[in-house]
């Protein structure tokens, strides 16, 4: 086992156990939390995808949390007030099952991704920084002015979504739920890293030209690439707005985009479990330091300041060395 | 074989950066079992020309025929799949993998779709073992598992011909193969070619003059970008012009 493989599994072993302790310490608060870094490290897991396999600075995620939240929202009011969501041509119903919403999620960040990456992906450096922005900002716009599902205001879950055979009401249950997609997220981006289709991935960030001189094309590598990216965030999403029983558009905002790119960098670009060590350190931080001091960001902007100027590996770099590849 | 069916044919080939004609007015064949070389002064529009075959430059004019179709409208991409392979003057390869996973990523576009998503490349055999013989090939085995990016210049040449040969091209475009590779570099890899030009033609783009007399079919002088002389090795060292232009001017 490399040494980056053992800190994998003290991550993810050490996530799985936060809660049961706090269980035990009477403290559950403590499930919430975890459950927090569970969901913003599944945000991470597919931002990881595009920005560290495949080198595409995406500071539009936003986006896709934010639709997933709001599929979350939306299916959810609408199976809670029994309204249809759809009447004609053909009747959709609102539906508060988990699964249900995942797939809807999953699938209506996956034909977002669809549209904006076929036009960002034109672009690339600054130019694909900034148009994968705008594309957010018109969608956060949007939602802040549309004034069906709560506009600026947000939109509550007033019961949390089912899961068959669960009870998603109970903090552990409901944790292990998110754990498991996260698992299950990561046991994919793992998959698809040693894949054919992640090798062309990884070698169209690093030399697009050679790519392309060993006839495979770039940009339909990228863009596929980019649409499982964007679902996995989406999927993350929709946890997030199950676990606060609210969305906003504040999902929607720059700030997760940029959040979400912190935890991908601090944790290590590219390192499958970097997000995971990243949302938790930023969540460590946010808990503390937030409660002494308001100011909290500027420690945090001074550490990834750090990571970024000396350990391009971020935590993962700096504890299990120099990535090693097959 | 002069009466076979060119590989390549080049057609009034046009390409300007701004006021200058890098490609003027370019018209030449690559014909099955030979080695056309191309040479000329540094600036003299080669490496421009290599770019339009090969796709990542679009000519202003002229077009380009391989195999008897106009490919003109093709990416990179497609010419590649169509049996375009090439070498870069600089060498391009995937600076964080292996020499081995470099190889590999030519042997799966030959294998058909990249978008496979769940099998470990590293164990799929029909990869690493294609990947394996095409690094034998070149000399390379020993460095298969060396990260490209600390391959010495000479290996990384040798890498990008495994990873060219690879995809088993029909029409082979190198960009100075034998540059920094050292005298006995340079005399290894000029016996490999002497051999592969039985399996597929070469352009060759070369300064190294032992080089290209020892291998040429044919020559073709390329002199501010357009062609001043063409012809047999004898010809081209007989010729004034080239002499005047070009071979006298060197070392
Ligand atoms: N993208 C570009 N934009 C502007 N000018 C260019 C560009 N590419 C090449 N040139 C110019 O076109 C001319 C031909 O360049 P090219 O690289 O094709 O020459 P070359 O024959 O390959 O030279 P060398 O032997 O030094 O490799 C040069 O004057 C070069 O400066
Ligand atoms: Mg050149």
């Amino acid at each position: 086992m490399s040494r980056e493989t053992v800190i994998n599994w003290v991550l993810g072993l050490g996530l799985l156990a936060v809660p049961f302790i706090a269980l035990m310490q009477g403290e559950p608060f403590y499930i919430t939390l975890a459950t927090r870094v569970a969901i913003l490290a599944l945000a991470g897991v597919g931002l990881n995808l595009a920005l560290g396999l495949g080198g595409m600075v995406s500071f539009g995620h936003a986006a896709f949390f934010g639709i997933g939240g709001y599929a979350a929202g939306i299916l959810a009011t609408h199976a809670f007030n029994q309204e249809p969501l759809l009447a004609w041509p053909l009747t959709v119903s609102g539906s508060s099952d988990m699964l249900v919403i995942w797939l809807v999620a999953i699938a209506i960040c996956a034909l977002v991704a669809l549209v904006i990456g076929a036009i960002t992906l034109r672009t690339s450096g600054v130019y694909f920084i900034m148009i994968t922005l705008a594309f957010a900002q018109m969608i956060y716009y949007f939602a802040i002015s549309w004034p069906a599902y709560g506009g600026e205001d947000g939109l509550s879950i007033y019961v949390r979504n089912g899961f068959p055979g669960l009870n998603t009401l109970d903090p552990i249950q409901f944790f292990l739920i998110c754990y498991a997609v996260l698992m299950a997220c990561l046991f994919i981006s793992a998959r698809l890293r040693d894949s054919r289709f992640g090798a062309a991935l990884q070698v169209a960030r690093q030399n697009p030209d050679r790519l392309a001189a060993t006839g495979i094309a770039p940009f339909n590598i990228r863009l596929v690439a980019f649409v499982i990216s964007a679902a996995m965030t989406g999927l993350a999403g929709a946890l997030f707005a199950d676990l606060n029983r609210f969305v906003s558009p504040s999902m929607l905002s720059w700030h997760v985009s940029g959040e979400i790119m912190i935890f991908v960098i601090l944790g290590g670009v590219g390192r499958l479990f970097g997000p995971l060590a990243g949302a938790a350190l930023f969540i460590v931080m946010e808990f503390y330091l937030g409660g002494i001091t308001e100011h909290w960001q500027l420690f945090l902007g001074i550490i990834l300041l750090c990571v970024v100027l000396f350990v391009r590996g971020g935590i993962l770099g700096i504890m299990a060395g120099r990535r090693v590849h097959a | 074989m002069p009466d076979a069916a060119p590989v390549l044919e080049l057609k009034g080939l046009r390409k300007s950066f701004g006021a200058l004609k890098a490609t003027d007015d370019v018209s030449l064949d690559v014909r099955p079992g030979e080695i056309h070389a191309l040479i000329g002064p540094n600036g003299a529009g080669k490496s421009t020309l290599i770019h339009q075959v090969a796709g990542s430059l679009t000519p202003d004019g002229g077009e380009v025929r391989f195999n008897g179709a106009d490919i003109s409208g093709l990416t990179v991409a497609q010419r590649v799949r169509r049996g375009l392979g090439r070498t870069f003057q600089v060498s391009s390869v995937a600076p964080e993998f292996s020499a081995l996973r470099n190889v590999m990523l030519s042997v799966q576009s030959t294998q058909g779709s990249s978008f496979r998503f769940f099998r470990p490349v590293m164990r799929d055999r029909s990869l690493v073992d294609a990947a394996m013989d095409k690094l034998a090939l070149v000399d390379l085995a020993e460095r298969a598992n060396v990260v490209a990016a600390e391959l010495s210049h000479g290996e990384r040449r040798q890498l990008e011909m495994a990873m060219a040969l690879a995809l088993r091209p029909k029409l082979l475009l190198l960009d100075e193969p034998m540059a920094g590779m050292g005298p006995e570099g340079s005399k290894n890899l000029t016996g490999f070619l002497d051999e592969l030009r039985n399996e597929v033609p070469i352009l060759l783009v070369e300064h190294d003059m032992e080089a290209v007399f020892s291998l040429a079919d044919r020559i073709s002088v390329l002199v501010y970008g357009s062609v001043i002389a063409s012809g047999s090795v004898d010809d081209i060292r007989a010729n004034k012009d080239v002499r005047e232009a070009y071979l006298g001017g060197e070392d």
